[in-house]
């Protein structure tokens, strides 16, 4: 209404008009008035389209404050000011805490920083999410880490998909019912402690799951989709105890060959409701699906992923190939927008307390967002997480955002999927070690994201200390810190596949192929 | 008393039959009669009204599970409220931003300026890069002037949304149903081969036709950039999915009206010799325009009815797609509000159908019917 109003002034402009204009002159760019006036002259404008030659005309009329806008041009000059190929962005998400870095660049303003006008749509699940990636129905989405790798391998949708930024680390957990727990704590007495000893293996399942299969019953557990971390955690989780999760083949492509547990792929947020209706037994989940059973009081968190691996990428950005070359800039700005966020997230007090995590919990519990409530969704982004009532847990690490260089798109942990594709079968045949190195140099793009980095640091947003060292060859160190202690060297893939029991194994000879 | 005559067409007509014993009371027609009346049709569905919200909220006590719990009508409305506020004050967030952003523009062009001064006095690497800086600049103002909101849809526009999508899969499935309705009509033979087809996919689910849909218009779309078309894709799915649906009333009511015109009308078009295409337009399209509408009403229910399937699985961002994301939400909210969607979308399929009576009752050359 008031635009229209104005844009009679301008047409006719009555006494009052050239006050406003006088008082305009009076007042800095920054106060209200002149922003009012500044529309107002523009919606003079007939067309839809503000042209440039519009805003010299607005420009024109109002004297800018020039101390205001350009103070310190004379440093900003030699700055570089990407040029965004792409302005308006839709970016996909599913409702999980760890799409936090999304929401957090575009409620927190890093995104429009940029220039970028993004909206971030939920997506119903992570197959839709990833066939609009690929027909450009969204120019980017919230990934598993596991999808544009399926995707690029051609395990499922073929499409050349990379990363640049990976959004967190950790953030899963695994629960079973209520009633599969008594079970084992049954079978193995010290887990009836309040407080029982972690982490907890599978050792006390799987007797549980023999007596199913002796019975002729299926013991099913969900995961979230073939390619996610959740899968190949669940299922290491499950082979560290000699329990068999299935394995895939060309023909089988639901991988449940062999198996002593069927893996079904359900969406998060209707584990809760799946396991309350007793169609699994439990399930593999990021958060907040496993605290929301704790609260509902429909099951108990057995394990989470830091203590079947710890800092384990969970989450990617992930764009169309042809995308990234389409507009290279753009990219270049979501990155950098999303690094600001993950530090943002990361953020720590003297005390080494987050500091901003409640917040990020009010803003994700949006009904546009993650949407569900925040009591149970900043349990575990304040750091901490609750296994039973009686055992609740400080977990500082539970969602690793930015530190221990999580955001960096490191080869190794590109690798660490590839070899575990491998070792289910989803990769039918053998592929020698240097085929791994070759697939994660086509989908981790460090790249984008040092260029980013560096534009950060150089506008003074950043740290050096932040990011890897210049001559990091994007390999995390060797390391044993696995729920069952094996050693991961992501240069030896192939050695690390026939480290397993349970699992393909591979010649001798590709390792040194 | 001509205006009681035309008061009670009107009623007729609009398919407002509970207005009636008001004119007729207004007219000074018989009071008991019309008490009878107004009881009948007001007061009773009041009434049972009132028995529903006091069920309803019983249940809503006793339906608890661990992690659900049946919201009670109390709930369900102040979850109505709720969106409809957050629908406004989205939109003062919006209007509010889009001030900031041509705040911003000027700012931007100020600073392009500035650069552009700067230049002139600059030499070498350092002119080319603050020319160049001022050049992005000057695109990020004008950019940054014709910003758009990019905030998630409200509830508000989600019912829009779907609106648009039902009106427009409407019309897609009349301008085929029609024609090849007339068709069939007209010509047993042509009826004869398409009664397979018809008996087919007459009862074909929308989750069925959805993929299909959605491999259609992705093909169709496969050299357009996002952005540049005239309709969403996941809006085109969702409205050819609608039509797949719900031509068929239309199809076989428009084949029934046009196969049954009085036989009368045809031997007078005979004698009169009229051509082809007058008998067409003026005996045959007009006398079967009753039964094609009854059709095209059955149509718009059902189109409305698979909506809400098809948004939510082609993730256009309609109604469909509000109750699919409450569901995800798992909040304490959720019941509620799907209850109060749930309301709306029975609301807003009460009002299409009085408006296709409407439209029939235009049609129907002085034998409406209320329903």
């Amino acid at each position: 209404m008031w635009t229209f109003y104005l844009f009679q002034n301008l047409f006719v402009p009555p006494p009052g008009a050239r006050k406003l204009r006088r008082l305009i002159s009076k007042f800095s760019l920054y106060s209200k008035l002149p922003v009012f006036a500044i529309a107002a002259l523009l919606t003079g404008c007939s067309s839809s389209e503000i042209t440039l030659d519009d805003l010299e005309k607005a420009a024109a009329k109002i004297e800018v404050d020039e101390s205001a806008t350009a103070s310190d041009g004379e440093s900003e000059a030699v700055l570089e000011i990407l040029d965004v190929e792409k302005p308006n962005l839709k970016f996909g998400f599913i409702k999980l805490t760890d799409c936090a870095p999304l929401v957090i660049a575009k409620e927190k303003g890093f995104f429009s920083d940029e220039g970028l006008n993004v909206e971030i749509e939920a997506q119903s699940n992570w197959k839709v999410l990833l066939d609009r990636v690929i027909d450009g129905q969204l120019d980017g989405a919230h990934m598993l880490a596991g999808q544009p790798i399926g995707a690029t391998i051609g395990f499922g949708t073929q499409a050349h998909i990379i990363t640049a930024y990976s959004l967190d680390y950790n953030g899963n957990g695994i629960t079973v019912s209520n009633e599969i727990w008594s079970q084992m704590q049954e079978n193995d007495p010290e887990l009836k402690s309040p407080t029982p000893k972690h982490p907890i293996s599978a050792d006390s399942l799987k007797p549980i799951v023999d007596s199913y299969k002796q019975e002729g019953k299926d013991f099913n557990m969900g995961m979230v989709f073939p390619v996610s971390t959740h899968n190949y955690e669940i299922r290491y989780w499950l082979a560290a105890a000699g329990i068999h999760p299935g394995m895939y083949s060309e023909e089988n492509i639901q991988g449940t060959i062999d198996a002593d547990v069927l893996l079904s792929v359900t969406p998060p947020p209707q584990m809760p409701a799946t396991l309350e209706a007793g169609t699994i037994l439990g399930y593999c989940v990021g958060e907040p699906w496993n605290q929301q059973a704790v609260v509902k009081g429909i099951g108990v968190p057995v394990t989470t992923n830091y203590d079947i691996w710890k800092n384990n990428p969970e989450k990617v950005f992930g764009v169309t190939k042809q995308w990234n070359d389409t507009n290279p800039n753009t990219h270049i700005a979501v990155v950098k927008a999303l690094i600001r966020a993950g530090k943002w997230l990361d953020e720590t007090d003297a005390d080494g307390n987050l500091v901003n995590r409640q917040e990020a919990a009010k803003l994700l519990s949006n009904k546009d967002y993650v949407g569900a409530d925040e009591d149970v969704i900043d349990n575990s982004m304040t750091g901490t997480f609750v296994f039973q009532e009686s055992d609740v847990r400080p977990m500082p690490d539970f969602n690793v955002f930015f530190k221990h260089n999580a955001s960096y798109p490191h080869y190794s942990d590109c690798i660490w999927f590839l070899t575990q594709m491998r070792r289910w079968g989803q990769i039918t045949e053998e592929k020698p070690a240097s085929w791994y190195a070759e697939k994660a140099k086509d989908i981790y793009q460090p790249a984008i994201y040092r260029k980013a980095a560096d534009m950060l640091i150089s506008e003074g947003k950043a740290s050096p200390n932040d990011f890897p060292a210049p001559d990091y060859d994007g390999y995390r160190e060797v390391t044993t810190d696995f729920i069952d202690g094996n050693k991961y060297d992501a240069k030896d893939p192939i050695g690390y596949i026939n480290s397993f029991d349970i699992g393909n194994k591979e010649s001798e000879t590709l390792a040194k192929q | 008393m001509n205006w009681r005559g035309n008061a009670l067409k009107f009623c007729n007509v609009a398919g407002l039959p509970l207005l009636e014993p008001f004119v007729r009371l207004a007219a000074g027609e018989d009071v008991k009669e019309q008490l009878k009346s107004i009881s009948k049709f007001i007061l009773l569905p009041v009434a049972t009204i009132a028995v529903f919200l006091f069920l309803w909220n019983a249940a809503a006590k006793t339906v608890v599970t661990d992690s659900m719990k049946l919201p009670s009508p109390g709930e369900t409305w102040a979850a109505g409220k709720e969106l409809f506020a957050m629908h406004t004050a989205q939109r003062a967030a919006d209007r509010e931003q889009k001030k900031e952003k041509v705040t911003e523009a000027v700012m931007f062009l100020a600073k392009a300026n500035k650069m552009t001064a700067l230049a002139e006095s600059a030499d070498g690497e350092r002119k080319e890069k603050l020319l160049a800086n001022a050049l992005v600049l000057k695109k990020k103002a004008v950019q940054a002037a014709n910003y758009k909101p990019t905030s998630a849809p409200t509830f508000v526009d989600q019912i829009i949304t779907s609106l648009k999508t039902v009106f427009i899969g409407f019309v897609i499935a009349t301008m085929i149903a029609v024609p090849i309705g007339v068709l069939c009509g007209m010509s047993p033979w042509c009826n004869a081969a398409l009664t397979p087809f018809i008996q087919v996919f007459k009862p074909v689910s929308p989750l069925a036709w959805l993929p299909l849909a959605f491999l259609v218009i992705v093909w169709a779309y496969s050299g357009a950039k996002p952005g540049e078309t005239l309709f969403e894709k996941a809006f085109l799915i969702s409205a050819v999915t609608v039509s797949l649906c719900s031509l068929w009333p239309t199809l076989v009511n428009t084949t029934l009206g046009v196969a049954s015109v009085d036989k009368d009308y045809m031997n007078v078009a005979r004698v009169l010799k009229l051509s082809w295409s007058q008998q067409l337009f003026k005996i045959i399209l007009p006398a079967s325009l009753p039964l094609m509408f009854a059709g095209l009403r059955i149509s718009l229910g059902v189109g409305w009815m698979v909506l809400i399937a098809a948004d939510m699985l082609a993730q256009n961002p309609g109604l469909g797609k509000f109750v699919w994301d409450e569901f995800q939400n798992g909040s304490s909210q959720t019941y509620a509000r799907i209850a109060f969607s749930v309301i709306i979308i029975g609301v807003i399929g009460l009002l299409l159908d009085r408006i296709m009576i409407f439209l029939r009752n235009l049609v129907s050359f002085g034998n409406p019917q209320a329903a």
